[in-house]
């Protein structure tokens, strides 16, 4: 099948089968978001960091990244140490490319717990109100009410240092928004029609709520997932930062930075490169988010 | 009908396009007509274009949307090309707008006695206290029966009638040329309809005003109006004068009205409308 | 085949306590077509929402084809009535295609034979296999009603309920939705019960009307004496007069 053929079979206004008719919809979307350069932007940096994870082992010497060298410490560029070494001497660009698949896990680590959590505690509420919808809210309200910092460094702290305590800590603070959003979004839906329509067919509350209301919720709880990702890493690089996530020799980026404090002013590549590999990812992620914004809401006008 | 003084609204050749992903959508083809000092029906089903003709007219037809025409004056000045500046000193004082519902047009968190006296204050001038006295006017001959305390109220404090009626006092105490009332009763019941119609029709008339009605319905436009245009497709296919609209000649205005049901006259099965493509050519 | 005994509809307590339907008893046999018009805040839809099942506070009995509804329905009672919405826009999933659509109810009610059934409820309201994979945004106002009009039949209720079927659509898809209606109706024997603020598309579909003014039936008469203008209580009159190409005159009574 060539391009426009493709094309315009993906486009048919009158698609023949399930299959086309989905896929269609994806096109549309793709499309609109691929006319959107920021969010191209933001995507390319994104699968960036993918491929960088996935590839590690090929762009760089495992070996490099936890092995000390002290006689080689805190060199500036080189060929050999593209972004140069640290204060234990290892290689900095090697510990980035590693370090890019840690804080990926911990993404993905966050966005597994944090969605399902926050639609487990949303959906309900804005379905059901009344008695249930208050007790939901209020522990929500419980947990929105302490600084998200503060509270994940309790967490962090109370369940001892490493990586996944740190995405634990990070998660229980995380998903209060999200439950909020689901809420909301499930309370605009609940009195729809559609749904009116399910009740009259029978259908169950587990059904209307799973095949109707979640796949609306969805969207929208995932953008804000996008949008949110990069105060997750930040976070993350917080809690490493302050030695409470990912332990040495790990080379968590958050961590890194803490590590390169000391030699700031003299070597300012320590501290420098893992901060900006932290703000490329957190700025890629942001432009992801707001053009898929940008495409929900022009799909919902 | 006025035909030898002149009309408060000409239009010639009004033409309105949005582009769009499959080339530009012509939205308006060539509507032309004047009002004068009347009321003039446009009918047409959803997407005739007749809202956009009024917005147009109002300058207020959404960006990227392209207007032109051979003519478009309200009494001398013309509005081709005028700018967003200059369709803000026309809109109230010389031309006004009253549309479906009033809910959205009016300020929530503001008094809708305030509202009046603040276009008042800002179209002809003047202290708080002549506003105020005028605004109270103005809701006394839309018949509001207690205009103190309507006055103070919110709008969501006031029926779907009266807020219509509260509109229609606001839009007319700047003494605009010309009214512009897009589906002016449509989100109203049919008792409160003929009211706020009764209020609309005493006013434009001692007014000396020109009134542009846009509406989906027929009978209602048909019972109102002086002269009634019909569009279909971006396009005025009739013009006739309103109690002539039953002997309607275009087929396409003959198929909206042998399509509606009617209380008299009961059939198993309404006439549906054939639509002719070449309706939709000049 | 329905059969209300003073039903009534409150909301809210105490002092915001607010009565929608007011004790209105109702008998519609079974094949007849019945029109319940009124203006807005009458309660002629919150009536047929409570018929519907939709309203779980509902007192008095509401009985249909000779079965008294319980509070919580069960799953087969719900394949005895359905309902069409006033706004083709609101009442389709807009993620779901109308094929799924379709497919909702079958799968609910446990019934088979899917792919033919949607086949022929869609052939039935005028749509074709170029419709099923469609989103509801690719369809016009009318298909949307079509569409859900096939979704209320596809599980074959003997009652449908119709809020203001064509009240958003334009008047030539009126027309075409109120001949699909009256063709519908006689092929599967329905039961309608119409609610409208339109006294002359109450007046097509319905030999039976109700007037409803603020939660009470004030009127129960034919769409005959309808038109000639034969109507007792004000309010009929008044509504009656306020229709338009109404011409006659009302006898005062």
């Amino acid at each position: 099948m060539s391009g426009a053929t493709l094309r315009s079979w993906l486009l048919d206004p009158a698609p023949a089968s399930r299959r086309q008719a989905r896929l269609g919809r994806w096109y549309r979307s793709w499309r609109s978001l691929s006319r959107n350069g920021l969010a191209m932007a933001g995507l390319a940096i994104v699968l960036a960091l993918v491929a960088i994870a996935i590839a590690a082992p090929l762009l760089a010497d495992p070996a490099a990244a936890t092995q000390q060298f002290l006689p080689a410490r805190l060199q500036f560029f080189s060929r050999a140490h593209p972004f140069g070494t640290d204060e234990l001497g290892r290689d900095i660009f090697a510990r980035i490319v590693f370090g890019a698949r840690i804080t990926l896990t911990i993404v993905a680590l966050v966005s597994v717990i944090v969605v399902p959590v926050g639609l487990g505690i949303g959906l309900p509420a804005g379905y059901f109100g009344g008695a249930v919808d208050a007790v939901l809210m209020r522990i929500t309200d419980i947990f929105l009410a302490f600084p998200r910092l503060v509270l994940a460094l309790a967490f962090a702290a109370a369940l001892g240092p490493g990586i996944e305590n740190a995405v634990v800590a990070i998660a229980l603070t995380a998903w209060p928004p999200y439950a909020r959003l689901a809420r909301a979004e499930t309370l605009t839906r609940r009195d729809a029609e559609f749904v009116q329509a399910a009740v009259l067919q029978g259908a169950s509350h587990a059904r209307i709520l799973l095949s109707q209301i979640v796949p609306l919720c969805l969207s929208s709880v995932l953008i804000r997932l996008t949008l949110d990702m990069a105060g997750i890493i930040i976070t993350a690089a917080g809690l490493g930062f302050l030695g409470l996530g990912t332990q040495p020799p790990a080379p968590e980026w958050g961590a890194m930075v803490a590590s390169g404090r000391q030699v700031l002013l003299d070597q300012w590549w320590v501290a420098t490169i893992p901060g900006a590999a932290i703000f490329i990812t957190s700025v890629g992620f942001n432009l992801l988010g707001d053009g898929l914004r940008d495409v929900a809401d022009s799909r919902a006008a | 009908m006025s035909d030898r003084a002149p009309p408060l609204l000409t239009v010639r050749r009004l033409r309105v396009t949005f582009p769009g992903e499959q080339g530009d959508v012509v939205a308006v083809r060539d509507v032309s007509f004047t009002l004068g000092r009347q009321r003039v029906g446009i009918v047409g089903e959803s997407g005739s274009g007749k809202s956009t003709t009024g917005r147009a007219i109002m300058g207020l037809v959404p960006k990227p949307g392209r207007i032109t025409a051979d003519e478009m004056r309200l009494g001398a000045t013309d509005l081709r090309g005028l700018s967003e500046r200059g369709f803000r000193r026309l809109r109230g004082r010389r031309i006004a707008m009253v549309l479906q519902d009033p809910k959205y047009a009016l300020d929530p968190v503001m008094t809708v006695g305030r509202q009046i006296a603040e276009t008042h204050r800002a179209h002809v001038g003047g202290g708080e206290r002549a506003a105020r006295q005028a605004a109270l006017a103005m809701l006394e001959a839309v018949h509001i029966r207690d205009p103190e305390r309507v006055f103070a109220l919110y709008p969501h404090e006031v029926s779907g009638g009266m807020g219509q009626r509260v509109m229609i006092a606001m839009m007319l105490i700047a003494g605009p040329e010309v009214l512009i009332a897009d589906e002016p009763t449509s989100a109203l019941d049919a008792t409160v309809q003929t009211q706020v119609l009764a209020v609309l029709d005493e006013l434009v008339r001692g007014r000396g005003m020109g009134l542009l009605l846009i509406s989906h319905n027929l009978h209602l436009v048909a019972g109102f109006c002086d002269r009634v245009l019909v569009m279909y497709a971006g396009r005025i296919v009739e013009s006739c004068a309103a109690g002539q609209l039953h002997a309607a000649t275009h087929p396409y205005t003959r198929g909206l009205l042998a399509s509606l049901p009617d209380l008299h006259h009961r059939r198993t099965m309404l006439p549906q409308l054939q639509r002719d493509p070449a309706w939709a050519e000049p | 085949m329905i059969r209300l005994d003073r039903v009534s509809v409150r909301f809210g307590s105490g002092a915001r306590r607010f009565t929608a339907v007011a004790d209105v008893s109702l008998d519609v046999a079974a094949g007849e077509a019945f029109g319940l018009v009124g203006e807005s805040g009458s309660g002629k839809s919150t009536l047929l929402r409570a018929i519907a099942g939709l309203v779980g506070h509902a007192e008095g009995t509401v009985e249909l084809a000779g079965t008294v509804m319980p509070r919580r329905r069960p799953r087969a009672a719900r394949r005895l009535v359905q309902m069409v919405f006033q706004d083709p826009y609101g009442s389709l999933h807009p993620n779901q295609t109308v094929d799924q659509a379709l497919a909702a109810p079958l799968r609910v009610q446990r019934l088979g034979d899917g792919e033919r059934r949607i086949a022929a409820a869609l052939h039935e309201v005028g749509l074709g296999a170029a419709h099923r994979f469609r989103f509801p945004h690719q369809l016009s106002g009318g298909q949307r009603q079509r569409v859900a009009i096939a979704r209320a039949l596809i599980v074959a209720p003997p009652i449908l309920l119709l809020d203001e079927p064509t009240s958003a659509l334009d008047v030539s898809v009126q027309a075409e939705i109120l001949n699909l209606l009256t063709r519908l109706r006689q092929e599967h024997r329905l039961t309608l019960l119409m609610v409208s603020h339109d006294l002359a598309v109450i007046a097509h579909l319905c030999a039976h009307v109700g007037v409803m003014q603020q939660g009470r039936l004030v009127e129960q008469t034919t769409a005959a004496a309808l038109a000639e203008g034969r109507v007792h209580h004000p309010h009929t009159r008044a509504l009656l007069e306020a229709t338009p190409g109404f011409t006659g005159t009302v006898a005062a009574d």
